[in-house]
């Protein structure tokens, strides 16, 4: 773009274009000062010492004089609560992904049909949750499940599916149930609208040529959109994946990882030792611990974002196919 | 046709239903916070309250603290959306207008912190709040909450001010405009649609933080957002029922009318992060 620029008036004077292209990469420059120092300071810092850290018994007062070797990590790995949460972490992801993959795909198919009235009032109250802070959405959570008058046991025994309240959030398996409910209902509409906008994308002359074919709605669905959106669902699903591996706004608010630990999540039990008011606060082992979740994460991203790759390349060689082969 | 019509019909009558129930914690939410606290106990299904109990919210703003909270909300997510969006939009004009040595390297760097696999960062950021003296203040909160490499808002910056025609910086230098005049006289306007929805999305995740003020508010509850006042509040009072639901009402109902308003721009920024 620029360069082209000093091209043509290179022509005319060249000292004077290339002292007027100083200037601009001196503008330039200072333009990204303020986000260059942001990177380095809030951004390449912390990661390099997350991994620092991690290497030392610290507490976060005084210097960092206490190097421990992998003794941080040695820890965690025998660290049977950290089993437990990492277990937990793994369980409402799965369980999260398993529900809104097909659930939020169904609702983007309905309402991307073209003569579907009311669209943007749909989207609008499906995406809600999405929007509200999800520390509040917890707490009103833990009052809508929370004890016997709770409104969801209130309504479960006036439609008769219940005989007597359950303790929603204070048995285990329950408790886990109505965390990974409660993260679905939130993270719906963001999905929905991932869908949506793959769908969008989609081009319109394949269905037009299906049209003209005679094809049924399900003949178009199972030999055009479906697969001209698997490298859109390969990117949705890594964002949700993602995206589900952390859990702690609504864990902490909702049911702070009881009982006994058995809705605890990895982002929780590390904030419990790097930041909890009780007790003296293990800066060191907490970041041996996030390093342990992080490398977990990341492989699982990129296991995922080979998949998406396999998937596009899948959609490249079909294309050229059915292109040669004259569809 | 008349069985499509047959189907959306009780497609519409299925999506309505769900709906109601969808969006049914914010309904009770705002019912409840109107109610007394008898009044809530023995509820049972009953939504509308005797009569409404608007000395909740007063109860809430005054002895709840809540006065403070949305204050320290709305001074932390303002002054974090300018932050922000000042950075990433002088950060996008200059890779997307000017070829300087280095530029590549940036994109490069910046893009890929988002697969780095990253400790918790978290503690780094808070000695760094604490090492610059800020630590139980606002800037300090402010920050932390501006920290970040934002990438996905810098790459919108950049292929919006790439894809404007150069004659109208020529246009703009012929009439006597620097670098400077040119991009916040000529250029910055024009970005409009990218402000407002980098505004949008970033004004709803701020005033949804959680983590950050709470762990930096932990020791000065006095710089509790709502997010984090509403959780003490729960612990202080817990059987101020109705005064919980006012505050939580109090906290929800700003993003839930900003996301209701300029909902086109929040929802083609979401669209622009799988597509792009």
């Amino acid at each position: 773009m620029s360069a082209q620029t000093s091209v043509v008036a290179g022509q005319k004077a060249p000292a004077a274009s290339v002292r007027r292209e100083r200037i601009r990469y001196r503008w330039a420059y200072l333009f990204i000062l303020p986000q260059l120092l942001f990177f380095i300071i809030f951004t390449m810092y912390p990661i390099l010492m997350s991994y620092v850290y991690a290497f030392y018994d610290w507490s976060g007062f005084g210097p960092l004089s206490n190097f421990v070797g992998f003794d941080n990590l040695i820890k965690i790995l025998h660290d049977e609560q950290f089993w437990n949460a990492f277990r937990n972490s793994l369980l409402y992801m799965a369980a999260k992904t398993v529900i809104l993959m097909p659930a939020t795909l169904m609702m983007a198919l309905i309402l991307n049909q073209a003569f579907f009235k009311g669209k943007v009032f749909y989207r609008t109250v499906y995406f809600l949750p999405v929007v509200t802070t999800t520390s509040i959405v917890g707490i009103i959570m833990k009052f809508i499940f929370g004890n016997d008058q709770a409104l969801v046991n209130e309504l479960l025994m006036a439609l008769g599916i219940l005989s007597e309240p359950v303790p929603w959030l204070g048995q285990a398996g329950t408790a886990m149930l109505v965390l990974i409910f409660v993260g679905s209902w939130k993270f719906f509409g963001m999905m929905m609208v991932y869908w949506l906008a793959g769908l969008q994308s989609l081009p319109g002359d394949v269905y037009e040529a299906a049209k003209v074919d005679g094809a049924s709605y399900w003949q178009t669905m199972r030999s055009i959109t479906l697969p001209l959106l698997m490298p859109v669902a390969a990117v949705i699903l890594l964002l949700t994946v993602v995206n589900s591996m952390h859990v702690f706004d609504l864990v902490k608010t909702l049911t702070n990882g009881g009982p006994f630990f058995a809705t605890e999540t990895v982002d929780l039990y590390i904030y419990n030792y790097a930041f909890s008011t009780s007790g003296f606060p293990q800066i060191g082992y907490a970041s041996a611990a996030g390093i342990v979740f992080g490398l977990t994460v990341f492989l699982i991203t990129l296991v995922l974002g080979w998949l998406a790759k396999l998937s596009k390349d899948g959609k490249d060689a079909r294309h050229t196919q059915s292109a040669k082969g004259g569809l | 046709m008349s069985r499509q019509r047959t189907l959306n019909g009780v497609l519409h009558v299925l999506l309505i239903v769900l709906g109601i129930v969808w969006i049914y914690p914010f309904v009770w939410m705002i019912f409840s916070s109107l109610k007394t606290n008898t009044e809530y106990i023995n509820a049972g299904f009953k939504l509308l309250p005797e009569a409404a109990q608007w000395e909740n919210y007063a109860r809430a703003w005054k002895v709840g603290h809540f006065s403070t909270y949305f204050a320290n909300s709305v001074i932390i997510t303002c002054t974090t959306v300018v932050i922000v969006i000042v950075m990433c939009a002088l950060t996008g004009y200059a890779l997307g207008r000017v070829n300087f040595p280095g530029r590549k390297l940036f994109v490069v760097a910046i893009t890929a912190t988002m697969f780095i696999p990253k400790g918790y960062t978290i503690i780094p950021i808070y000695q760094i709040i604490k090492s610059l003296g800020l630590l139980n203040t606002l800037p300090g909160i402010i920050l932390a909450e501006s920290s970040g490499a934002h990438v996905l808002f810098i790459l919108l910056y950049m292929t919006y001010f790439h894809n404007l025609p150069k004659e109208l910086e020529e246009a703009s230098e012929m009439d006597g405009c620097g670098f400077l005049r040119t991009f916040v006289q000529v250029m910055l306007p024009l970005s409009k649609p990218i402000i407002a929805t980098t505004a949008i999305m970033q004004f709803i995740w701020t005033w949804n933080s959680f983590f950050v003020p709470l762990i930096f508010s932990i020791n000065k509850p006095e710089l509790r957002t709502l997010a984090v006042g509403m959780y003490s509040f729960v612990g202080e009072h817990t059987v101020d029922w109705s005064g919980m639901a006012a505050g939580a009402s109090i906290s929800l109902i700003p993003v839930i009318i900003v996301f209701i308003v300029f909902q086109r721009f929040f929802i083609e920024g979401i669209s622009g992060s799988v597509k792009g």
